[in-house]
Order: structure tokens, then sequence, then C-alpha cells
């Protein structure tokens, strides 16, 4: 079964419908792209995903449970970790401290333990500690822990964001614009990171990109979307080949 | 071997920067046990005072510095606080110290009332409730019998401890200190676990916080509770102190020194707020001398302070 299912989803905003019944799969292990044009509704199918809109109609199972109109940190418990397209860290706090904040929904101890100064609490934080460390490392910006995360430049605050995804222990990863205002040296580091994220982690990872030679070099598979509807998805070649994504990439010729 | 020094500067800069707040701490510490032996009663009963507000002040810092959340009622929960202490002490014969945790208990109640269904609201609109919240209590206080309607309570009971009466101003100067102690431990305990974590996560970016797992109407309402229990027990001792309460002492003022005890100092670092809560204490004595235009001068050294140092007097650095 799929580790993503995503079966005739619609969203409207008042009278705007913004998808139009969706349905695709992510399969477990294999890296996906989410491509189309801007307002295709890319976006806001990630933000149904993560529970911060709710979808009309349709279902969402990720690994079997269904999951559609859970609140968001629900959705991320269960397994689904996100970075956004603005950039959203915790500016004012450290680099660790924003690592370690995916760690939240996988440790319990709460107020009282921590007032009591337990021994597990205690072991609780330096593993959460231990966990940040270890995903700043991956990303390769562990020298800067204890520095602002505003403070960071801005690839280092792209590969922060996606260290604090990490952290949260997903089974599935998603990227929405990750290469968005990187140069060529850092898009390429991109998707070396990329790789390493499914190689080494086996986590599935589902991206929205525009950079189409980021696209088609990294991705196994690619969905394709316009005006709110999948208009393709397979492969790479296949997709490139496809005359409705040529037509809606560069439109018809009259 | 490459882990272990990758780790270091983790479990290092806490020690560090623990040293550079111990040591003034200490001092600190030091002349608060001595000050009753040198000084009269009038400077000890101002200490008092300033004891009372640092620990209200802390509590009030984990809803607003900690989680952000603006509450102009919190004069509220102190309240709830000394009026179920001096009840259950005048009218029903408990003992002082078993008043506590039904104060706590009581104030968690009320703070999940107050809190669940307006948490969800974001700052302006969860400030105009707590304000109504805070008036909603005190107007209650004034129009029950059991409260003592607007007259107050009076005769509640001096706590006892080990067959020691607390009765002299000393005797609750240290009460005081070590209730602001035991309040200052909890949130330097809190701050740097798993949940105070999670207030600041809520209070910067509070779909990010989401986004990355946190409950944010939990972790709001947490925040809440914690800062009413903290007022809960300022309540009881405070109740003990007086011997008598009224409505009039837990009035929208009250809220506003308090919070402005917070913002004043810095809000979301300990050392700022209790700084702040001493200036809110001693204000109005230092500018007794100015008499008729003590609000006056008040109202221009606070401007001058929001204008020069608009994050407070000593700031928390992540700001």
């Amino acid at each position: 079964m799929a580790l993503l299912e995503v079966r005739d989803l619609r969203l409207s905003f008042g009278g705007l419908k913004v998808l139009h019944d969706i349905s695709f799969s992510v399969e477990k292990g294999v890296i996906n792209s989410l491509i189309g044009p801007n307002g295709a509704g890319k976006t806001s199918l990630f933000n149904c995903l993560t529970g911060f809109y709710k979808p009309k109609g349709g279902s969402i199972h990720l690994g079997g449970r269904p999951i559609a109109g859970l609140p968001p940190h629900r959705i991320t418990a269960l397994g689904l970790a996100r970075t956004f397209q603005n950039i959203r860290l915790f500016k004012e706090m450290t680099v660790l401290e924003n690592a370690m904040s995916g760690q939240h929904c996988r440790s319990r101890h709460g107020i009282v333990s921590a007032i009591l100064h337990l021994p597990a609490q205690r072991r609780e934080e330096e593993a959460i500690r231990a966990a940040g460390m270890h995903w700043l490392d991956f990303v390769g910006i562990e020298q800067h822990a204890h520095r602002r995360a505003g403070g960071l430049s801005y690839g280092d605050q792209r590969r922060l964001e996606l260290a604090r995804a990490l952290a949260s222990a997903p089974e599935l990863i998603l990227l929405d614009e990750p290469a968005a205002g990187l140069n060529e040296r850092e898009k390429l580091d991109l998707v070396h990171l990329i790789r390493r994220i499914r190689d080494e982690t086996g986590i599935t990872v589902l991206l929205i990109e525009h950079d189409m030679g980021l696209v088609m070099q990294v991705s196994e598979k690619i969905v394709v979307f316009d005006y709110g509807q999948k208009i393709a998805d397979g492969p790479p070649e296949i997709v490139r080949a496809d005359p409705r994504v040529i037509e809606a990439y560069l439109g018809t010729e009259e | 071997m490459i882990d272990e020094v990758r780790t270091m500067p983790a479990a290092v800069q806490p020690q560090l920067m623990r040293w550079s707040v111990v040591l003034p701490g200490l001092a600190a510490l030091a002349c608060a046990l001595v000050l009753p032996q040198f000084a009269n009663a009038y400077v000890t009963e101002v200490a008092t005072t300033a004891l009372l507000y640092i620990v209200l002040c802390l509590g009030l810092n984990i809803v607003v510095g900690y989680a952000g959340l603006l509450d102009l009622g919190y004069a509220a929960f102190f309240a709830v606080g000394a009026y179920t202490s001096g009840i259950l002490t005048a009218e029903f014969g408990f003992n002082f110290w078993l008043t506590i945790p039904v104060a706590m208990a009581t104030a968690c109640v009320a703070g999940i009332i107050i809190g669940a269904p307006t948490l969800r609201l974001r700052s302006d609109y969860l400030a105009i409730v707590t304000l109504g919240f805070g008036e909603i209590v005190r107007i209650i206080a004034r129009n029950l019998d059991i409260t003592g309607g607007a007259s107050g309570l009076v005769g509640i009971e001096r706590p006892e401890i080990f067959g020691f009466k607390l009765m002299q101003v000393q005797h609750f100067y240290y009460a005081f200190l070590v209730l602001a102690l035991l309040t200052a431990f909890v949130c330097l305990s809190i701050e740097r676990s798993r949940m105070g974590r999670a207030w600041f996560y809520v209070r910067y970016d509070e779909d990010a916080a989401a986004g990355i797992g946190i409950n944010r109407v939990t972790a709001k309402l947490q925040a809440y509770m914690m800062g009413a229990v903290i007022a809960s027990v300022a309540g009881c001792l405070y109740a003990a102190k007086m011997t008598a309460i009224s409505p009039e002492s837990f009035t929208f003022n009250q809220s506003l020194l308090i919070l402005l005890g917070v913002v004043l100092g810095g809000m979301g670092r300990i050392p700022g707020v209790v700084l702040g809560a001493i200036l809110v204490a001693l204000l109005p004595e230092v500018l007794r001398g100015a008499g008729t235009y003590r609000p006056l001068v008040t109202a221009v050294a606070l401007l001058a302070i929001m204008l020069f140092r608009p994050n407070g007097l000593w700031p928390d650095k992540r700001v």
C-alpha cells in the first residue's frame, strides 16, 4: 500500500474552487515532485495534507490512517513533517533550539517533572538535545548550533528548516520550494541532501519546486498540476514528453 | 570522538552562562536575607510588598513573557487564591497550609474555565476577554455573602509553622522571600524544559509551532494555568499577612501594575522581571515626596523608559 494516498480531494474558498478531485499516491522510499504553474494549487494541497486547510471533500490516508481534517500537530505526530515556502523559523531562538522543536511530539515530559527535575526528565532533555545536534550535523550546520537562527545566511536557514522537520522523525517530509532563493552551488548541495534524506534515513520526500532542472534531476516521480487539477503523473521522462504538460508550461500553438 | 567534540559546546554553554548569573544572584540573596536585621519596620514592609510583586510578576511572565499571551486580568487569580484561603481559614477553620493546595486547584479550574474557550483567540481579543474576566471575579467577590461583600473578609487566621505563629512583618518578609525563591526556581526549571521551549515556539511563530507538532491550544492553556497557580499561592500568603481582604485589592489597576512590572523589566527573562517587580513596588514609596504630582512623575518616568528602553530595562537577549 502507498505511504500517502490522496483520493478525490476538493478544496474551495467561498465560490472559488482551488482543488478539483485530486487523486494521487506517494510510494514509500520514492522522491516525488509536485510541479505546476503559479497558482495551480500546489501549496494549497500541502496545506490540506498538513492540516492547515480543511478539505471540502475526499480523503487523505497516511500509512493507511485517515488524516484529512486533523489539526496540524496531530498530523505531524502521525509522521508527516513540512517546511514552509517562506522560511518560518523561530528567529529569536538559537539554531539548536529550533532543531530541538521537532522532537516535541516525540517526547512527553511536562511541567511537573521539569520542576521536580526527575531523572527521566533529565534523560529525555539530553536525548532531545542530542537529536537536535544530530540533525544539525546531518544538514551540515552544527557549527552554528548556539547562534541566533535569524542570524544565519539564507541557505543555512533553509537547511535549518529541513533539520527541524527531520527532527520530528517523519515518515514523509513535504518540502515547499526548498530551492527558492538558492544559488547554483546551494542547489547542487540541496539535490545531494534530498538524496541523502531518502538513502540514509529512509524518509520519503515530496517536494514542490519551480526549478525544472532540479526537479528532473532529483525526482523519481512527478505529479503535474494546472488550475487545481492533476494533469499528469509518472516518471520524469514520461511527464516531460506529455503534451498536456508542455501545453501548461509553454502554451499551445494557435 | 568527533561526536564528543561537536556536542561539547552544548554542555558547556549553560555552565558559563550560569556563573555570570549565579554570583550577582547570590549577593542579592545575601542582602535580602539580612535586610530585616538592619532595616526598620517601614523598609521591611516595602520590601515584603516588593517580594509579593516579584512572585506575581514571575507568574504573569509565564503567560506574557514565555507564551506571549497578553493577560489584563491577572489579579483575578491572585484574588481566587486570597479568597479561597481566606474563606477556608476564617469561615471553616481550615489549617492555612492545607488551603494552599485547594487554592492551587481552584485557580487551575478557574484558568481552564476562562482559558479553554478564549485561548484560541489572538492577542488583542484575548486581552479584552481577560480584562473582562478580571472584573467579573472582582464583582462576584463584591456581591457574594461568603466573600464578605464590598467590605471584604476579616479575621483570617495567621499561619503557624512547627508551633511558631507568623505574626510580625519580618516573619512575612521571610515567608514571601521563600515563596519568591521557590517561584524563581520553578520558572527557571520550566524555562529550560520541553514545555518551556514549546511556549517560546508558540510565542514566536504559532503556525510554525503547530506545523512542527505542538498543540498550541494545550501549550497556551498550560502556561495560563501555571501563571494562575503561582498567583493563587501568592494570594494565600497575602491573605494571611493582611488578615483582611477586600475586592479593592484586586482591581484592574492591580493587574496593570503586575503587567507593568513584567514589561518594564523586560519580559521573558527572570532577572529583568524581578527588577521590574521591585521598581513597581518601590516607585510609589520613592515618589512619596512628589505629593499630588506622583501620578504625573510616574507617567513621565514610564514614558521615558518605554522610549529609550523599549524592550525593558534588562531585556531578553533573544528579542
